[in-house]
């Protein structure tokens, strides 16, 4: 099984970096984008067939250590 | 006094911290390995910069699993003092042991420069010893050192004097142009609610004697040992 983590500040978060690409794309000529949020994507590879318990364990990790609740929002799939 | 520095992979102001608090101040100070489960007998313990672990996934966020910072959480909560430098505040945010975050400089930019400082309150472990219209002058050297909380976090800051430095500019003034990194209210340095644990972005090892252009660092480090010797006066008596 694999884990897809994507992890985005949260929205009261200064994005600077979402600011400057979005600055960039509108140098650039794309005038349709309203915002850009940069943030990570990461893919864990698990072992074991028990997906409730895949889970389970990679919401813990995602909440002690993978993201930090003051800064970011995390959401994720297990396929 | 025994100052305990610790030492991750990738620290680089440690061996600085150890020479201002042993060679400048005349104080025993020992280089701890981030593997160690104890602290020895230290009396205090320093979190210097550097880039731990390369600040891989967010900075501070491996350092602050390490068997070593497990012991520092006992120290801490037996109200045992811990300053955190530079990536130190950001170890200690990540390890809950501060509130807030430090996120990327607002201008996306290194910054590494000299700063003013001014003291808020001289009301703790680490800052009575600055005269109280005194402005530091230090260096910092960071790219994530914008301080973030929430509304709340930073209304419990306010009122309970937690906030120990601001950035302002030469004449002592919190504008805009002297926040090098975009920290909410200019927040340089925070303590816990107990004050015994500290952390600021600027570097006062690196301005601790005048040779290097200033040694208002030295005040930090002195507030410290005065905290430190006055505890023991009160154990004793």
């Amino acid at each position: 099984m694999k884990a897809k983590i994507t992890i985005t500040p949260k929205q009261a978060v200064l994005d600077p970096q979402g600011k400057a690409v979005q600055n960039a794309l509108a140098h650039m000529g794309y005038n349709s984008i309203s915002a850009v949020h940069v943030g990570k994507y990461l893919e864990i590879e698990l072992t074991g067939a028990d997906r409730e318990a895949a889970r389970k364990q990679i919401d813990d990790a995602c909440h002690k250590i993978l993201t930090n609740p003051v800064i970011e929002d995390y959401r994720f799939e297990i396929e | 006094m025994n100052f305990a520095v610790l030492q991750f992979p990738g620290s680089n102001c440690d061996q600085d911290v150890v020479h201002v608090l042993h060679n400048v101040l005349g104080h025993s100070a020992t280089l701890l390995w981030h593997k160690e489960h104890s602290l020895g007998d230290a009396d205090a313990v320093i979190i210097p910069g550097g880039f731990s672990y390369g600040d891989y996934l967010r900075t501070g966020a491996i350092a602050r699993f390490s068997p070593v910072i497990e012991a520092v959480q006992a120290f801490a909560a037996d109200g045992g003092l811990v300053l955190g430098i530079c990536n130190g505040f950001q170890i200690l945010c990540e390890a809950g042991l501060l509130p807030g975050a430090l996120i990327r400089n607002r201008s996306l930019q290194f910054r590494c420069e000299h700063i003013f400082l001014k003291t808020v309150t001289t009301d703790s472990p680490f800052t009575n010893q600055v005269p109280a219209d005194k402005l530091l002058r230090l260096p910092i050297a960071h790219g994530e050192g914008c301080y973030f909380a929430d509304e709340e976090t930073l209304a419990g800051l306010r009122a309970n004097n937690q906030i120990l430095w601001r950035y302002v500019n030469a004449q002592g003034e919190p504008t805009e142009a002297a926040n090098p990194n975009g920290s909410l209210d200019g927040i340089a340095g925070i303590c816990n609610q107990r004050r015994n644990v500290a952390g600021l972005m600027p570097h006062p090892e690196r301005a601790s004697e005048p040779v290097l252009g200033s040694a208002d660092g030295r005040l930090v480090f002195e507030s410290l040992i005065h905290a430190l010797e006055t505890r023991v006066a009160e154990t004793a008596s």
